[in-house]
C-alpha cells in the first residue's frame, strides 16, 4: 500500500489580509517594543519594591504578547489546523513547570543560605573595593556633594 | 478560510491524509523549532535560577550603556540594544514579505526581500560583534566580570558567563539563518523554485528566521530590561 502524502493545498490561507496584515503586525510589534523600552527607562534607578516588580511583570506580559504576534502572524501558526497548533503549544507546558520549579528553587537556595550561613550573609553585604581608575565616578553613599 | 477543501467536519484522523495538513518539511521545521525552544528555554531558566539564587546582580543599565562612537563615560542605557531589536523586527518583516511574494511566485520580489533580510541579519550580527568587542575591552568575558552588583557588592562571573553563552548561542542562530537565507537567495536566482513550481522552501527558511527573532524577544527582555 502506498503511503499517501497528499495534503490539501491551502497555501492561500496564509494570504488573507496580505501585506496589509504583515505591516499591521509590524506596527503592533514596534509599539509593544517601544512601550517595553519606556517601562525599561522608567525603571532605571528605581528602588526595589512592589512598583518595580509590577513594571517587570508588565514587561513580561508585553514580551508574551510580542511572542504571540510573531508566532501567530509572521509564522502563520494561527491559521494552521488546530491539530498542528496543539502539537506545538501543548509540550511548552513543560517550560511553565520549569520556570516555576527552578526559579522557586533558586530563591529558596538564596533564602536558606542567608539564614543558615552567617559568613555568606555577612560577605554578601560587603561593598567591593573600588578598582583604582574605573570606578571613580561612582558616588558612594555619604560622599560629599560636589 | 477562503479554501473550500477544508470544512469544519473534515475527519482529520481517519487516515489517508496528514492530520496537520502541512507538508512534511514544514511540520519537521516546526518540531525542530520546538526542540530549539526547549534548548533556549533551558538556558534562560538556568539563567533565571542562578539570578534568583544570587544575593546581587549587576545593573544592565550600567553594563550596556554604550554605543558605537560613544565617548568613554557615555551613559545611554537601552539605546544600542533598541536599535538591534528594531533591526531584527524589520528583517522579520522583510522575510515575511519574501514568503508572501513566494506564494504569488514573484521571483524578483522574493529575491529583493531576501536580500533585505540578509542585510538585516548581517547588520544585527555586526551590532552584536561590536557589543561583544566593547564588553571584552572593558574586561568582560567568560570567567571574568568587571561589573559590580547594583548594590555595590562584589559580583561573581555568573553574569558574564550567562550573557556571552546565551547571546552567543542566539548570534550563532542568526548566523545560520543568514547562511540559510543566502542559500535561498541563490536557489531563487537560479530558478530552482520555478522548476519545482512552488516556493515552499522559502516558507521553511522563513519559519527559522522568525524563530530567531522570537528568541531575541526573550533574550532582550531577560538580559537588558529585567
Amino acid at each position: 500500500m502506498e503511503h499517501s502524502t497528499t495534503y490539501v493545498d491551502n497555501a492561500g490561507h496564509d494570504n488573507h489580509g496580505g501585506t496589509k496584515e504583515i505591516w499591521r503586525t509590524f506596527w503592533i510589534l514596534l509599539v509593544l517594543t517601544l512601550v517595553e523600552l519606556a517601562l525599561g527607562f522608567w525603571m532605571i534607578g528605581m528602588p526595589d519594591g512592589s512598583l518595580r516588580l509590577a513594571i517587570k511583570g508588565s514587561i513580561i506580559i508585553l514580551m508574551m504578547a510580542k511572542a504571540f504576534y510573531i508566532v501567530s502572524y509572521f509564522m502563520h501558526l494561527g491559521s494552521e489546523l488546530k491539530n498542528l497548533i496543539m502539537t506545538i503549544i501543548v509540550p511548552l507546558i513543560f517550560l511553565v513547570w520549569g520556570i516555576v520549579a527552578f526559579l522557586y528553587e533558586g530563591n529558596s537556595y538564596k533564602t536558606n543560605r542567608l539564614q543558615y550561613d552567617k559568613y555568606q550573609k555577612e560577605s554578601s553585604q560587603l561593598k567591593a573595593e573600588p578598582k583604582a581608575e574605573e570606578k571613580t565616578e561612582e558616588k558612594k553613599p555619604g560622599a560629599l556633594e560636589q | 478560510m477562503e479554501t473550500t477543501a477544508i470544512s469544519a467536519n473534515t475527519k482529520w484522523w481517519n487516515g489517508g491524509k496528514s492530520p496537520f495538513n502541512v507538508e512534511y518539511g514544514k511540520l519537521m521545521m516546526w518540531y525542530f523549532l520546538m526542540s530549539d525552544t526547549f534548548t533556549f528555554g533551558a538556558f534562560l531558566i538556568a539563567y533565571g535560577t542562578v539570578r534568583f539564587s544570587s544575593t546581587g546582580w549587576p545593573d544592565p543599565n550600567e553594563v550596556f550603556r554604550s554605543y558605537p562612537g560613544a565617548s568613554e563615560g557615555a551613559h545611554a542605557p537601552l539605546v544600542f540594544v533598541s536599535i538591534m531589536t528594531f533591526i531584527l523586527i524589520v528583517s522579520s518583516v522583510t522575510m515575511v514579505l519574501a514568503v508572501h511574494a513566494g506564494h504569488e511566485r514573484k521571483k524578483k520580489e522574493v529575491a529583493k526581500y531576501l536580500i533585505w533580510t540578509i542585510i538585516g541579519g548581517l547588520a544585527f550580527l555586526g551590532c552584536q560583534a561590536w557589543e561583544w568587542n566593547h564588553l571584552h575591552h572593558e574586561g568582560a568575558w567568560w570567567g571574568s566580570n568587571p561589573f559590580l552588583n547594583s548594590d555595590g557588592t562584589a559580583s561573581t562571573t555568573n553574569f558574564t558567563n550567562f550573557f556571552f553563552t546565551i547571546t552567543g548561542f542566539h548570534g550563532f542562530h542568526v548566523f545560520s539563518g543568514v547562511i540559510i537565507n543566502i542559500v535561498m537567495l541563490i536557489m531563487t536566482l537560479v530558478g530552482t523554485f520555478d522548476k519545482k513550481g512552488h516556493y515552499l522552501m522559502i516558507e521553511k527558511a522563513g519559519l527559522y528566521w522568525h524563530f530567531v527573532d522570537l528568541v531575541w524577544v526573550f533574550v532582550f527582555t531577560c538580559f537588558y530590561l529585567l
